[in-house]
């Protein structure tokens, strides 16, 4: 009885344990209820990976009104590989927030974080399981608002000004995907999202309807840091708590991303947003410039928390590439860059986090030859940045072995010129710190300090660990992305 | 009539917008702002969206001002004149609503019966709300049964609210009766305030209960009971507010409130149905949806009566 | 002409939206951007709120001896929408206040001015 109800309880456990994280006096408590939550949020979406698998795309009917007259759940393979991304990195990095929370924020802030933290986990769920356009604005909100609080708990004053800046950009495309939306249900007359698409047919060649494709498309492309509409992200990250920036590299942009493949495929279909809004050449272009431009600015940051927020910019190029492609392989190499980056980025966030804890500090010059005193830190760091370039036997390679060969196929090679250039990029800014921790003598007046505690090494590990795996056997991975683009581009031609 | 009281509005809303991006009192900006607010919630009446008015009125206009006040008295009032001529926004603003003026060249006219916004979706909760639900107000229906969740999205977000003005403000467990000491002073107001509380508290009550037959709903109620507080901590202190409504129940009230509204989600499906399937709570399928309105309605009303003192004790008990 | 009369209240409505967005991101002084923030949504609900009119209609309360109707689901939208609106104003003032508090000012010229310094 309780597998049928799974696709509600997916959103409405985590979202209904904040108000009870908030009435926890003890921070140990409020961490614990976050954790086992968190827990139980996993287990339920790998038994719905599990149904989806088995019995094809899942519809869950809230309150039991028919659609289009109430709210429907629909999870299909692409948003069962979602829902793991999410779920796994929310499993994975609140072991870690325990010790990190406790030397980043203050005492009675724990408990609101766990309970903001929940909020936000719940948001990003609920994006994804939605199947109507109106109740995805609701979700995203609760996810954007309790990001703001989460990056504002940072320890410097400048978290306070990112999380204004991340509010008032964030809040803009948040009213222009309402603007879109008003405008879709004004010439459909329905916010099911499969409704919609069915009765564009009609009307989709209107102004009004290209207006709202424009709206929503630049909506959500503020949510996830496409370029040139990044601006909030490096300092978001750079000034949030260590857990905070882990666990948004690794899913906020990530569910944005999966907006923008439900909207191209699902809602509009290719003909509508490929063909005749030319949204592929447009996003081919600005992913372009975002691998080069970001990767060139990551070389220059001395903090390396912001060096991998440009990372972070110039990967979401990588993956929204493969999708501009409009091709079964295209979106398949994005899904699984998605997927990889998301695992990969985290690692690389909760290496510095464990820095951060020793240090007080993740600037460049303060790492000077931090490998002999945390050399498991480094080590993970180090391994994960060999991801992030793409050297073969890690997962970095086979999204990129993916990309190339899309890419290649349609006959676009001077991406695969790209891709190996930005490669290139990677290659440097991760050299730098590695040259820095490993070959340079630590300073006179450096503190001595020890490796971090193994609650905080476990987790970063474990997702190390999930990445050689990938590197090795990616069978798995690729297999559920090219089943989950195979369905997206199925729904995408009409 | 109509259409005239409509122009006027619109035209009055313009006005008032272009007044707030040239006046530099921030103070002065906040009463526009007010009054934009107003200005729209009557809109709204024109428009036939009785409901909306009623929550803009009382949010928009109300606690939103109250909130724009404070954080002026906490910072400043002046601003300064921008150093760059803003010739890029302008631009920005001008390709945006170009853009949007192309869109609305193929939609349908304003108040198009035929428009297919009202010929699908909406026509049928017109006809089968009253069978299906047994509620006059289409409104509550669709808000509290059709599109539940969404709602309980929507106390989500407000309860996020509360958390992240209680992470960035905190508040004072023992607030100082410093605040009000200019109206204190002031008998005829502390009267007025004395006898408008029990009012406006029986208010929010009737629009709590009769939200399933007249405008009004959890919403509206509970920022109607928070106003009626807020009144009487700006009369007669924050710590007589305080000692009347603690800090620390407002954080229970806060969380209890969106607990109900699950709990009727999860009692639903334990009972055999769908989460948030009200139908299932009573043996009759109109009295289990009666039910499951009058109980999530009261969530709504707790958590948001509660989180709008939460926040307004935030930030009226920051000093420096 | 009608095409002109049909749309008129759609283009003010727009000029309204816009003006909240100019303020937004063309002014430094934090407060007016979270009130332009308020503005441009005040106007969108106005927007969605216009969708719902129709002409002749009242105001969706099911009465005996009434036939037509506006369109409640705008209604709906709007009131969830309302509450978010209010939900990130209280959280944007709020970070204000603490801003001012961090930095002695809320003009974002100034602000990075002292960020850029240290």
């Amino acid at each position: 009885m309780l597998s049928t109800h799974l696709p509600a309880l997916q959103v409405v456990l985590p979202l209904a344990s904040a108000p009870v994280c908030l009435l926890l006096r003890h921070p140990r408590h409020a961490w614990a209820c976050a954790l086992t939550i968190s827990w139980l949020v996993l287990a339920i979406a790998v038994m719905l990976v599990q149904q989806v698998a088995a019995t094809g795309t899942i519809s869950y009917a809230i309150g039991a009104w028919a659609t289009p007259w109430g709210i429907e759940y629909r999870i299909d393979m692409a948003g069962a590989l979602m829902i793991l991304v999410v779920a796994t990195i929310g499993a994975v990095v609140l072991p870690f927030a325990g010790r990190s929370i406790q030397q980043e924020i203050r005492k009675k802030h724990s408990g609101l974080f766990y309970t903001c933290f929940l909020l936000c986990l719940a948001g990003l769920l609920g994006i994804v399981v939605t199947g109507d356009a109106f109740n995805l604005f609701v979700f995203l909100e609760i996810s954007s608002l309790s990001s703001y609080v989460l990056i504002s708990l940072g320890c410097t004053r400048r978290a306070l000004t990112a999380a204004f800046q991340y509010l008032v950009m964030g809040t803009i495309g948040a009213t222009f995907i309402l603007i879109g939306v008003g405008l879709l249900y004004m010439l459909t007359g329905t916010l099911n999202m499969v409704d919609i698409s069915q009765r564009l047919t009609e009307v989709a060649d209107t102004r009004t309807i290209r207006v709202a494709f424009a709206f929503v498309t630049v909506g959500v492309s503020i949510k996830l840091a496409l370029f040139p509409l990044h601006l909030w992200l490096p300092n978001a990250y750079t000034f949030a708590p260590s857990v905070v920036s882990a666990f948004f590299a690794a899913t906020a942009t990530k569910v944005g991303i999966y907006v923008l493949l439900r909207l191209f495929f699902t809602v509009f279909g290719i003909g509508f947003s490929f063909v005749a809004m030319h949204v592929g050449e447009i996003m081919m272009l600005l992913a372009a410039a975002a691998m080069m431009v970001a990767s060139l600015v990551a070389i220059f940051q001395n903090n390396v928390k912001r060096m991998l927020a440009y990372s972070s910019v110039a990967q979401i190029g990588y993956i929204i590439l493969g999708i501009s492609l409009a091709s079964r392989d295209g979106v398949a190499a994005g899904m699984i860059h998605l997927f990889n980056h998301a695992l990969i980025k985290c690692a690389l966030f909760l290496s510095l986090g464990c820095i951060f804890l020793r240090l007080g500090s993740v600037e460049l010059q303060d790492m000077r030859g931090l490998a002999k005193r945390m050399p498991w830190t480094m080590a993970a760091f180090v391994a994960g940045g060999l991801s992030l370039i793409g050297l073969p036997l890690t997962s970095g390679f086979i999204s990129k072995w993916y990309l190339v060969g899309a890419a290649l196929t349609d006959g676009y090679w001077p991406l695969a010129v790209l891709i190996l250039l930005s490669s290139l990029l990677a290659l440097i800014y991760i050299w730098r710190v590695v040259e820095t921790a490993y070959f340079q003598v630590p300073g006179a007046g450096m503190p001595l300090v020890k490796e971090a505690p193994a609650s905080m090494l476990i987790p970063a590990w474990l997702l190390i660990g999930a990445n050689f795996y990938i590197g090795v056997d990616a069978s798995l991975v690729s297999g559920i992305a090219h089943q989950a683009a195979g369905i997206l581009i199925e729904q995408g031609v009409r | 009539m109509e259409n005239l009281i409509n122009d006027v509005l619109l035209g009055l809303l313009m006005i008032t917008g272009f007044a707030i991006v040239r006046m530099k009192s921030l103070l002065g900006v906040t009463m526009l702002t007010s009054i934009y607010s107003l200005l729209s919630a009557s809109l709204f009446v024109v428009l036939d969206a009785v409901d909306v008015a009623l929550t803009e009125a009382a949010i928009g206009a109300g606690i939103a001002t109250v909130l724009m006040v404070a954080t002026v008295a906490l910072t400043t009032d002046e601003e300064k004149v921008p150093r760059h001529t803003p010739l890029l926004p302008l631009l920005v603003v001008m390709a945006t609503g170009a853009a949007l003026i192309y869109g609305t060249l193929d939609m349908p006219h304003h108040g198009d019966p035929l428009a297919p916004a009202h010929r699908y979706v909406a026509d049928s909760y017109l006809h089968d709300s009253p069978v299906e639900i047994g509620v006059p107000n289409v409104v509550t229906s669709v808000l509290a049964s059709y599109r539940g969740y969404d709602t309980l999205g929507e106390v989500t977000v407000i309860f996020t609210a509360a958390a992240g003005v209680l992470a960035l403000l905190g508040y004072r467990t023992r607030g100082r009766n410093i605040e009000a000491a200019g109206i204190r002073k002031q008998v005829v107001l502390r009267v007025i305030a004395k006898l408008f509380f029990p009012l406006i508290l029986l208010f929010a009550l009737y629009v709590q209960f009769h939200g399933d037959y007249g405008p009004g709903g959890g919403f509206q109620a509970g920022v109607i009971f928070a106003t009626g507080f807020i009144l009487y901590a700006l009369a007669f202190g924050l710590g007589t507010a305080q000692r009347l409504i603690p800090s620390q129940l407002l954080r229970i009230l806060a969380a209890a409130g969106v607990l109900i509204y699950a709990a009727v989600g999860l009692e639903s499906m334990l009972l055999g149905g769908k989460f948030l399937e009200y139908r299932v709570l009573a043996d009759d399928p109109i009295a289990g949806q009666h039910l499951g309105i009058l109980l999530i309605e009261l969530g709504v009303g707790i958590t948001v009566a509660s989180v709008m003192l939460i926040i307004y004790y935030g930030f009226v008990s920051r000093r420096h | 002409m009608s095409e002109l009369l049909g749309h008129y209240n759609y283009w003010i409505v727009i000029v309204l939206m816009m003006t909240g967005f100019y303020i937004v991101i063309a002014r430094p002084n934090l407060i007016k951007k979270v009130i332009g923030l308020f503005i441009f949504q005040t106007s969108v609900f106005i927007f969605f709120i216009s969708i719902a009119k129709v002409e002749g209609g009242t105001a969706p309360i099911i009465e005996e001896g009434i036939s037509v109707y506006s369109n409640p689901l705008p209604h709906v939208l709007i009131l969830t929408a309302i509450v978010v609106g209010l939900a990130t104003t209280a959280l944007g003032l709020a970070l204000v206040v603490r801003i001012r508090e961090a930095y002695g000012t809320i003009n974002e010229d100034d602000i990075h001015v002292q960020d850029e310094e240290r």
